[in-house]
């Protein structure tokens, strides 16, 4: 018994101590990137941040164990949120290094390769959209603004029956306690669907006076409020892509729009690396 | 209820002060990792399938941990 027990484990060391086999995960993409300002950064996974050339551009990489980052143990290991955590978190590290070395093109998250001369052969493949890019980007940084509907100040709704002494038994059936909740329970939503909809013409507007500021603008869907911990509804994720002597107007400018729009409440993040500018508008 | 509230405001210097540095809110940063970004076709690369199953995890660990929302509802249906 025991010396079966002891075959397994046996076989389960044998099989660890496979080589591992290593593809490429790429950060970002810049036009040039002196070697000395990666020194001492760590890639997802805990390995050294280098750089691969190709076509004039230069690939920010780093090599990761395939057994963890290869496709189908990727995709497991997506679903562990602790996992997506740390490797999102690393990713952005390198990426907001980089960047305030120079302007760098993003790339999504998970992009891997299996060696360092696809990579290279990639960066000739994309060079006028990456060069196109990299220019857009240059001397820009990002910003997020979050609306939240700002709905307040809504009388609480008591459960059925909490204003009415309980029926005696065979009363004359009146409009009963359940009717006059349901009918303050409509009320009560109709006000909050306006409150909505006057916060939604909010965002708007608010959108529309950041992207007039901005060299580029970009909703993304509203996050769930369970995702953010925020009870209020959110009614703009945007993402503006701001000149950086111009970074001080667009916060101000922030300030100003949270005043006038009574009806949202606005949320400010970064400044970012220009992640949602990286991309270029989808050519058909 | 207009108070200007513009948490988290970009402090220039912040990420350079090492220990304090703010911990950047994941599910903003999971829409411009996950959304944002270049896509090439790298031999392995997420797909929008991917994506969305990282949302809907999400989702359902929050939802998993948050557990006392539920009540009001079974209140208000009480008989």
């Amino acid at each position: 018994m025991s010396r079966s027990a002891r075959g397994i484990a046996t076989e389960r060391t044998i099989e660890d101590a496979v080589p591992e086999k290593l593809g490429v995960w790429i950060y970002a993409v810049t036009g040039s990137l002196p070697g000395e300002q990666l020194g001492g950064v760590t890639g997802v996974g805990g390995g050294p941040v280098r750089t691969v050339e190709g076509a004039g551009l230069v690939a920010v990489v780093s090599s990761v164990d395939l057994t963890t980052f290869g496709e189908e143990p990727l995709r497991r290991n997506l679903e562990d949120l602790a996992w997506l955590e740390t490797t999102a978190r690393a990713h952005h590290e390198v990426i907001n290094t980089v960047s305030r070395v120079g302007p760098i093109v993003a790339m999504r998250l998970a992009t891997v390769y299996r060696d360092d001369s696809r990579v290279a052969a990639m960066l000739s493949e994309r060079r006028e959209e990456l060069t196109a890019a990299l220019r857009r980007i240059a001397g820009r940084t990002e910003f997020g603004v979050k609306a939240y509907a700002e709905v307040t100040g809504l009388p609480r709704v008591p459960g059925p029956g909490a204003d009415a002494p309980a029926q005696p038994a065979g009363a004359v059936p009146g409009p009963g306690p359940g009717t006059a909740y349901l009918r303050r329970r409509r009320a009560q939503l109709a006000t909050r669907d306006q409150m909505l909809q006057t916060a939604a013409t909010d965002a708007d507007a608010v959108h529309a006076a950041l992207g007039g500021l901005a060299e580029a603008a970009r909703r993304y869907v509203p996050q769930h409020p369970q995702l953010t911990g925020e009870s209020a509804a959110m009614v703009l994720n945007g993402a503006y892509l701001v000149d950086a002597d111009r970074a001080d107007e667009f916060v101000a400018t922030v300030r100003a729009l949270d005043d006038q729009h009574s009806a949202v409440r606005l949320e400010l993040t970064g400044p970012w690396p220009p992640y949602s500018f990286a991309a270029v508008a989808e050519t058909s | 209820m207009s108070v200007p509230d513009v948490r988290r405001a970009p402090r220039t210097s912040a990420t350079s002060s090492g220990a304090g540095q703010t911990q950047i809110a994941l599910v903003d940063l999971l829409d411009r990792v996950l959304a944002g970004g270049v896509v090439v076709t790298g031999e392995i690369a997420l797909s929008i399938a991917d994506v969305d199953l990282v949302y809907v995890s999400l989702r359902a660990l929050i939802t998993s941990v948050r557990t006392g929302d539920v009540r009001l509802i079974e209140q208000g249906q009480k008989s």
